[in-house]
């Protein structure tokens, strides 16, 4: 196969936030401004950001659980946009999704069992009971629980089983893409690494494509291939995660580098970054990253920047990388 | 002698059927102006133990062993009346949430003026000039306009600032911080740990700092006690136990941390989950999951040692110490 197992173009999204009927414009949040990537089959593709630069936003416009506003997704070349809740539903079974939050996303008065054959029994109603229960039993075993849990209901178990429980349901319907939505930020320490772990095995004994999306960088660096910073609705930095880490260059990217917390011996000593992040209802003019930019001229503040590909293959959306300033 | 110094302590909660034990024979102390972490996973503890230093244990639970001495009066004695002029007056606490920590429906300066009006004899003008005061400490730009706000208007870190300099209010000599920055993005919550750092030792001000991120532990404070289970599983100068962790469980924690050399590899995970409360091993309560584990360590809880700067609750620490692995 060629071309990227999944892309985006151009993506936009906005919600309407109400208003009245005679108010000329109407307040808009503008969570996606053109986001283009594409996620190479066997990817662990990371999207990093701060909390409401729309990362969550774009993983559900993948799936098709939010309609965009623009652009276009494709799914191994086909557009898969627009299509009818009919028509999408191979592609539901392919792309599959974990989500943050173990304790809410498992449905509290179904045995473990039914939520994991639910989704067996919707995209393959021919399959024979035996089937269904070598299949969860197989899968169970895949993700390191224990296929006498089946019997046992979602409050019986820890976090970290919760969500091992999660990526079970996900993997059942053999997807080829799997979005994980801050899988690990609602998990200890200790268990992060088991769930880590087991995405991990997952990923190599499945053939699966990650996109994986987490405020936590130091995650990123231990699991991604691929990185995209993304910052007010607009990718800022894309890069090998090697590269990004070694040499971030969009100004963004390194503010966040140097906030991740590092086990040292020494103090802390932080540079504050100028401003706060802005609201999407009201987004700056030009680059939106540049009322807080220490490298912003008149022209940041005029012309949005499209993203320069370098020679390293990284794609960097910033004037002042572009003319060679930084 | 030290500030604070809690010995001993022990907290349960009667249940219909038995008796949980949260916290069996923890003991640490701290100086004046000494920043203090208390490590653990969820469960372990940690907070447990703030609280019932504040006396806000909530019912069923409390304290059946030890004595918490504050200035050398000893905390779980006190009445009411007297216990209210210590929390919240010279001992502040700050909670992980600051949404949840501010009332919704009062100005700043309301929550902020009350706190001091709860404390002292204060004229409503004094007070507000020391809450002026008191936000300028903590970087709020324009903090007389600012006053006029309702907590819904700030964003998270500037919230949690407000919260900051509420505890400030009445110059403790202790702040004891819940988690205080893991609800907002890394970049905001680089900025509120240098913040503490930097007003704890201005203020020369005494801080224990509950959280389970050890990266955050190491770059804020000096002293770090490590729990598991309801007890203190090891002790020690902070940059001693990140460096040479001595107990199997917090050289576990440090391992599974994902770091720069190992990725792409599986990460070194603890095997297994914290034990509930109802269910705490016999003998070591980490014995189940620490791959040193034998029939000494299943037999007796551990007396904590000393090893080195340290202490360690583990039969083996003199052993372990000596291979060295780390």
């Amino acid at each position: 196969m060629s071309g990227p197992l999944v892309e985006t173009r151009d993506v936009e999204k906005r919600f309407d936030l109400g208003g009245y009927f005679w108010q000329q414009d109407k307040p808009v949040v503008r969570a996606l401004n053109g986001v283009s990537i594409a996620i190479e089959k066997g990817e662990s593709f990371c999207l990093v950001g701060e909390s409401g630069c729309g990362k969550s936003t774009l993983a559900r416009c993948i799936m098709g659980l939010l309609d965009l506003s623009e652009g276009e997704v494709f799914y191994k070349g086909e557009q898969i946009d627009r299509l009818s809740a009919k028509a999408m539903m191979p592609y539901r079974r392919r792309m599959q999704m974990i989500f943050q939050n173990p304790y809410a996303s498992l449905n509290p008065r179904m045995t473990i069992q039914k939520t994991l054959e639910e989704p067996l029994r919707f995209h393959f109603p021919e399959m024979k009971n035996g089937e269904v229960r070598d299949k969860v039993e197989e899968v169970m075993t895949s993700v390191g629980n224990d296929p006498a849990w089946g019997t046992r209901y979602p409050h019986e178990f820890s976090g970290g089983q919760r969500q091992r429980i999660s990526i079970a349901r996900a993997l059942m319907v053999d997807p080829d893409f799997v979005v994980a939505d801050e899988p690990i930020s609602a998990l200890d320490v200790s268990i992060q690494a088991q769930v880590l772990n087991v995405m991990m095995d997952a990923r190599d004994s499945r053939d699966l494509t990650y996109l994986f999306i987490t405020h936590d960088l130091s995650v990123v660096r231990h699991f991604g291939t691929r990185v995209g910073v993304m910052y007010l609705g607009a990718l800022c930095e894309l890069a090998q995660t090697k590269t990004l880490f070694d040499t971030p260059r969009h100004p963004y990217t390194q503010v966040l580098l140097n906030a991740i917390p590092k086990l040292s011996t020494t103090e802390l000593i932080h540079t504050p970054m100028m401003g706060e992040v802005p609201t999407a209802i009201k987004l700056p003019s030009g680059c939106v990253f540049h009322p807080r930019c220490p490298y912003a001229n008149e022209r940041c503040s005029r012309e949005v920047p499209a993203g320069t590909t370098l020679d390293d293959g990284t794609v960097v959306a910033c004037h002042a990388v572009e003319e060679n300033r930084i | 002698m030290a500030l604070l110094e809690v010995k001993n302590l022990g907290i349960e909660f009667p249940m219909r059927r038995e008796v949980l034990r949260a916290l069996q024979g923890v003991s640490f102390s701290l100086d004046a102006g000494e920043r203090l972490g208390i490590v653990g996973e969820s469960g372990a503890g940690k907070s447990i133990a703030a609280f019932a230093i504040i006396n806000l244990l909530s019912k069923p639970g409390r304290i059946n062993a030890g004595e918490i001495l504050f200035e050398g009066r000893d905390l779980t004695v006190l009445d009411d009346n007297a216990m209210r002029d210590i929390r919240g007056n010279r001992i502040s606490m700050i909670f992980q949430d600051p949404m949840m920590t501010l009332n919704p429906v009062l100005t700043i300066e309301t929550q902020m003026i009350e706190v001091l009006k709860a404390h002292r004899e204060i004229s409503d003008n004094d007070a507000r000039k020391i809450a002026v005061e008191k936000l300028r400490e903590v970087a709020i730009p324009s903090p007389e306009d600012r006053l006029k706000s309702y907590p819904h208007e700030l964003s998270g870190g500037q919230r949690q600032r407000v919260v900051i300099a509420t505890a400030l209010l009445t110059n403790p000599s202790i702040i004891i911080a819940d988690e205080p920055s893991t609800a907002l993005d890394v970049t905001i919550q680089a900025g509120i740990m240098a913040l503490m750092l930097n007003l704890c030792k201005s203020h020369d001000m005494g801080l224990i700092l509950i959280t389970h991120d050890l990266a955050v532990v190491s770059q804020v404070t000096e002293r770090v006690v490590v729990m598991y289970a309801g007890r203190v599983v090891e002790e020690g100068p902070t940059a001693d136990i990140v460096t040479h962790p001595k107990h199997p469980y917090t050289r576990g924690l440090i391992a599974a941390l994902p770091q720069e050399g190992t990725a792409g590899k599986r990460l070194n995970q603890i095997p297994g989950s914290m034990p509930t409360l109802d269910a705490i091993p016999d003998g070591c309560a980490f014995h189940p999951r620490c791959p040193h584990a034998d029939d000494v360590c299943r037999a007796s809880v551990p007396e904590i040692v000393k090893v080195g700067n340290q202490f360690s609750r583990c039969v083996k620490a003199t052993e372990l110490a000596e291979e060295n692995s780390l």
